[in-house]
C-alpha cells in the first residue's frame, strides 16, 4: 500500500517536474524548487496533544514561509508512540518522511518491550522542551520542596505521587529520577498514573494524592487562583508567571526536561538528512515558530547534528537505566 | 438573566450563527462515521483558533460536540453501526425499530430527546456551573469504583432468558476489556503494540452489531427469503410521544451528573438509562423487538452528559472527556483560562457560548427532524446492497482511525464473534457493558488501592461509596424478597426475559 502510494508520489513528482520545466522556460523556478516537495510528518499520538501541537506548529511555519511544499500530517496512534516508531523504522530509506517524537516515546518503546528503539532511527533535530512542575493542593502540609523531600525520605511508599502519563512517560520518569537524586529507592515510589492532566487535576484538587508531577500548561488556571501550589520547577531557569524556585534553588541538584524532537527513518542518504536538517534550521528562524514557542510556553531546545545525536543517545541510555531499575524495561 | 439575553445577542449575530451551523453539520458528519469522533475533529480544527475570534471559535467547537453526540445515533438506528461509543446502546432498540418500519419514529424520538436533554442540560449548566465544581472533586477512586460496581450489578437485569448465556456474554466483554496495557504490564496483546491501548468500544460494537449481522444475513440468504421492511408512518404518533417523554427526562437525569463527574463519561448513563426503561416499561414484550423507550432514554442521556461535561470545564477548568480536553487547549490558545473567575472575567464569551448551546440544540432539531423520514427511506434499498453499504461504511470507519490494515483484521475477527453469538443465541448487551465497564472498574480499583497501599478499607472510606453500597445491599434484599414471594405464589412467567438477539 505504502509502496504503491510512494510510486504514485514519485510519478506525480516526475510529471510535475516535467510540466514545470517545460512551462517554466525563462522563469527562474526550476524542477528542484522546494515548493514542489511533498513531505510527510508522523505524529506519534492523538490530535490536540503535545506532540501534535509541536508537529503542526512546525509544519505550518514551514508551509507558510514556502520553505518546502505541502506537508501531509498523520497521527499514528498507539502504545504511546511505539506503533509510530515501528512504522518509521519500517520506512527504511524513505526520503520524504519525518516523525515528531520525544522523551515519552523513548520511554514507551522500553516499557512496551518493543525492538523499535529510538537509537535505530536517524536523528534530525531537537525542537522544544518543557519543564515539569511539582504540584501540591493548596491545603497540603508541604510548603516547600524540602518539606516534601523530608516526608518522602521518611516514608517512601506513604507519599503518593500522581502524574499524567503512563509508566515510561515524562511524568513518571521525573519523580523516579528525582527520588533517585534525593536518595529514595525508585522502586518504592508510589506512582499513580492518571489519564492526562484533567484527571490528575481532579485528584490534586480533591487532595486524593500528596503531590503531582506534570508539565504546568494544563494547570495554569488552578495555579493562578491559588487552589494548587507549585513547589518547584524542573528546568534550569524559573518559569515566567510561576512563583516557584528551580530544583537547584530548592536544594536538589538536578534538571529534568520533557523534550521533543524530529527523527527520520534509518538508511536515508546524507543529502536527504542535510535537506531535513537545513529545512528545520530555517524553520527555527521563522517568526511563526517563535510565536508558537511563546504561545505554548515551550523552551527553545533547538539542536542538530552531533549535538542532537549525543543528546538523544544520552537520553536513551538514561531512560533505559531508570526503567531497568524499576523492572519495566 | 440579562446576561443570558446578552449571550443570545452574541450567539445570534450572523457570523456566530454561521459558525454554529457549520459546527453542528460537521459534528453530525463525524458523529455518523465510526472512528472519527468530535475530539479528533476539534483537535484537527485547532488551527482555526489563530484566525477566528474566541467566541466564534468556541461556538464552532461546541456545535461540533453537540452535533457529534447527536449524529452517532443516526447510523446506530439505520445501519446498526454506532458512530460514537455513546450511541452504542441506541442501536439495540433503534435498529430493531428501523427493521420494523419505525425508523422515522426512532430518529425523531432521538432528535427530540437530544433536544430536550440538551436544553435541560444547558439550563442546569447555567444554574449549577458556579457551585457544583467544588463537589465533584470530592469524589475519589473509591466512590467511582462503587458506582461502577453498582452499574455492573444492574447488568444482571439484562442477562436475558438464559442466565448462563448472559454471563458468557458478559465474560466475553470483560475479556475484551482486559486487552491492553494496565499499570505498565501488557495483557492479551500478543506482543502487538497495536493492541497496547486496548480495543475501542466503537470497534467492538460495530463489529458485533453490523459485521456480525451482515455475516448472519449472508449465511441465511439462500435458505429463506428476506422480510421486506415495511414502510412506516413518517411521524411519531400520540402513543410514541406518550411513551417517550418520561424516558427523555429520566435519561437527562442520568446523563447530566455523569457528564459533570470527572470519571463519569457518556457511555455508562446510556446503558443505565436503557436498563431503567426496560424495567419500567409497560410493554416489556417489545424490548428486543424495537421499543421506543430504549431509544428515547439513552439518546437523552448522552446529550445531557455532553452538557454536564461543560460544568467542570467552565467552572474549574477541568476537562472530563477527550473533547472537553481539546476545547480547553483551544481556550488556552486564545489565552483564556477557565476557572472560578472565568465567568466574571469573560461574561460576554461565556454567556455567548451558553446561548450558542441553546442555538445549536435548536439547529440540530430543525435540521434533523425533517430528515428523519428521508433517512428512513434508505432502508428500502435492496438488502444485499444495503449490507454491502454497511460493510463498506463500517470498514471505512475502522480504517480511518489509524490507516492500518490491522484494524480491519480486528473488525473482521470481532465480526465473526458477533456471528457466533447470533448462532448460539448470546445476548449482545452484556458484552458491550463488559467492554465499557471492565477497564473502568479496574482502573478505579487499582488507583484506590495504590493510593491506600493495598489497604482494602479505603474502598468504603468515602461517604458516596458507602451510600452506593447501601443502595446496592437494599437492591439485593429487594430482589431476594420479590423472588421469594414470586416462588411462593408459583408465578413462573418472569417479565422481560424474552430478550433474544436472534429475532431476525
Amino acid at each position: 500500500m505504502t509502496s504503491r502510494a510512494r510510486v504514485t508520489t514519485i510519478v506525480a513528482t516526475l510529471v510535475l517536474a516535467l510540466v514545470t520545466s517545460v512551462a517554466g522556460c525563462g522563469v527562474t523556478r526550476d524542477a528542484d524548487d522546494a515548493t514542489n516537495r511533498r513531505l510527510r510528518m508522523m505524529i506519534p499520538n492523538s490530535p490536540g496533544g503535545g506532540y501534535d501541537l509541536t508537529g503542526r506548529a512546525a509544519t505550518k511555519a514551514m508551509e507558510d514561509n514556502d520553505l518546502t511544499g505541502r506537508f501531509e500530517v498523520t497521527n499514528v496512534i498507539g502504545a504511546s508512540g511505539t506503533v509510530a516508531m515501528q512504522r518509521l523504522l519500517n520506512e527504511r530509506g524513505a526520503d520524504d518522511v519525518m516523525m515528531l517524537m520525544g522523551l515519552g516515546v523513548v520511554g514507551a518503546v522500553f516499557t512496551n518491550k518493543s525492538r523499535a528503539t529510538v537509537d535505530k532511527a536517524t536523528p534530525i533535530a531537537g525542537m522544544v522542551a518543557e519543564a515539569e512542575g511539582v504540584l501540591v493542593p493548596a491545603d497540603s502540609p508541604y510548603k516547600t520542596l524540602d518539606d516534601l523531600v523530608d516526608a518522602w525520605k521518611k516514608d517512601p511508599g506513604g507519599v503518593t505521587i500522581g502524574g499524567g502519563s503512563s509508566p515510561g512517560g515524562p511524568d513518571h520518569l521525573f519523580p523516579m529520577q528525582l527520588a533517585q537524586e534525593i536518595g529514595v529507592e525508585p522502586r518504592q515510589v508510589n506512582y499513580i498514573a492518571y489519564d492526562g492532566g484533567g484527571p490528575l487535576t481532579t485528584a490534586l484538587l480533591g487532595s486524593k494524592i500528596d503531590a503531582g508531577m506534570s508539565g504546568l500548561g494544563e494547570f495554569q488556571g488552578q495555579i493562578d487562583n491559588g487552589s494548587l501550589r507549585v513547589l518547584a520547577v524542573s528546568g534550569a531557569e524559573r518559569l515566567e508567571g510561576i512563583d516557584a524556585p528551580t530544583l537547584e534553588e530548592a536544594g536538589v541538584d538536578m534538571e529534568f526536561l520533557n523534550w521533543r524532537g524530529v527523527l527520520a527513518p534509518p538508511g536515508i542518504s546524507e543529502a536527504t538528512k542535510k535537506e531535513f536538517v537545513d529545512l528545520l534550521t530555517e524553520m527555527h528562524g521563522t517568526k511563526e515558530w517563535k510565536a508558537a514557542l511563546r504561545r505554548n510556553g515551550w523552551i527553545d531546545n533547538f539542536q542538530t547534528g552531533p549535538e542532537f545525536e549525543k543528546f538523544l543517545d544520552e537520553q536513551n541510555r538514561r531512560v533505559e537505566q531508570t526503567l531497568k531499575e524499576l523492572g519495566l524495561a | 438573566m440579562d446576561l443570558l439575553l446578552e449571550g443570545f445577542a452574541t450567539a445570534l449575530t450572523p457570523e456566530n450563527l454561521l459558525y454554529a451551523v457549520i459546527g453542528v453539520l460537521l459534528g453530525t458528519a463525524v458523529g455518523v462515521l465510526p472512528g472519527i469522533g468530535p475530539a479528533m475533529t476539534v483537535a484537527l480544527l485547532l488551527p482555526v483558533t489563530y484566525n477566528v475570534s474566541p467566541t466564534s471559535g468556541l461556538i464552532l467547537f461546541a456545535g461540533i460536540y453537540y452535533g457529534g453526540m447527536y449524529g452517532g445515533s443516526t447510523t446506530s438506528i439505520l445501519l446498526n453501526t454506532p458512530g460514537e461509543s455513546s450511541s452504542v446502546v441506541t442501536a439495540l432498540e433503534g435498529n430493531k425499530m428501523a427493521k420494523a418500519g419505525r425508523a422515522a419514529q426512532a430518529l425523531a424520538t432521538a432528535a427530540i430527546g437530544s433536544f430536550v436533554a440538551g436544553t435541560i442540560g444547558t439550563i442546569l449548566l447555567v444554574a449549577l456551573a458556579p457551585n457544583i465544581a467544588d463537589v465533584v472533586v470530592k469524589l475519589g477512586a473509591p466512590s467511582y469504583f462503587a458506582i461502577m460496581v453498582l452499574s455492573l450489578f444492574t447488568v444482571t437485569a439484562v442477562l436475558g432468558s438464559s442466565k448462563l448465556r448472559g454471563l458468557i456474554s458478559l465474560a466475553l466483554g470483560l475479556a475484551i476489556g482486559l486487552v491492553g496495557t494496565s499499570t505498565g504490564q501488557q495483557r492479551l496483546t500478543f506482543g502487538s503494540p497495536q493492541l497496547a491501548d486496548g480495543i475501542d468500544v466503537v470497534v467492538v460494537a460495530v463489529a458485533i452489531f453490523a459485521i456480525g449481522e451482515a455475516l448472519w444475513v449472508a449465511a441465511h440468504l439462500r435458505r429463506r427469503p428476506l422480510d421486506i421492511i415495511p414502510v412506516g408512518r413518517p411521524w411519531m404518533s400520540r402513543d410514541d410521544w406518550g411513551r417517550s417523554w418520561k424516558p427523555w427526562l429520566r435519561g437527562t437525569a442520568y446523563g447530566f451528573p455523569f457528564g459533570a463527574l470527572p470519571a463519569g463519561g457518556a457511555e455508562v448513563p446510556t446503558f443505565l438509562s436503557y436498563i431503567t426503561e426496560r424495567r419500567l416499561t409497560k410493554k416489556p414484550e417489545e424490548f428486543g423487538k424495537g421499543a421506543i423507550e430504549g431509544v428515547a432514554g439513552p439518546e437523552a442521556a448522552n446529550n445531557a452528559s455532553a452538557a454536564g461535561t461543560l460544568v467542570p470545564l467552565l467552572a474549574i477548568g477541568l476537562p472530563t472527556t477527550a473533547t472537553a480536553a481539546v476545547i480547553l487547549v483551544a481556550m488556552q490558545n486564545y489565552g483564556l483560562q477557565p476557572g472560578p473567575q472565568f465567568m466574571d472575567a469573560e461574561p460576554k464569551l461565556v454567556w455567548g457560548l451558553l446561548a450558542s448551546l441553546f442555538v445549536a440544540n435548536t439547529l440540530l432539531l430543525v435540521l434533523n427532524l425533517p430528515l428523519a423520514p428521508v433517512w428512513a427511506k434508505l432502508l428500502q434499498i435492496r438488502r444485499p446492497y444495503l449490507y454491502a453499504g454497511i460493510l463498506f461504511f463500517a470498514s471505512l470507519g475502522a480504517y480511518s482511525v489509524n490507516f492500518q490494515a490491522f484494524d480491519l483484521g480486528l473488525l473482521l475477527c470481532l465480526g465473526l464473534l458477533g456471528l457466533a453469538m447470533r448462532r448460539f443465541g448470546l445476548p449482545v448487551l452484556p458484552l458491550i457493558i463488559g467492554v465499557i465497564l471492565g477497564p473502568r472498574l479496574e482502573e478505579q480499583l487499582t488507583t484506590a488501592l495504590a493510593i491506600s497501599q493495598g489497604d482494602l478499607s479505603t474502598l468504603w472510606s468515602e461517604p458516596v461509596a458507602v451510600v452506593v453500597y447501601v443502595v446496592m445491599a437494599l437492591m439485593i434484599v429487594g430482589l431476594v424478597v420479590t423472588g421469594f414471594r414470586r416462588r411462593n405464589k408459583g408465578v413462573t412467567d418472569r417479565i422481560d426475559d424474552n430478550y433474544q438477539e436472534v429475532s431476525m
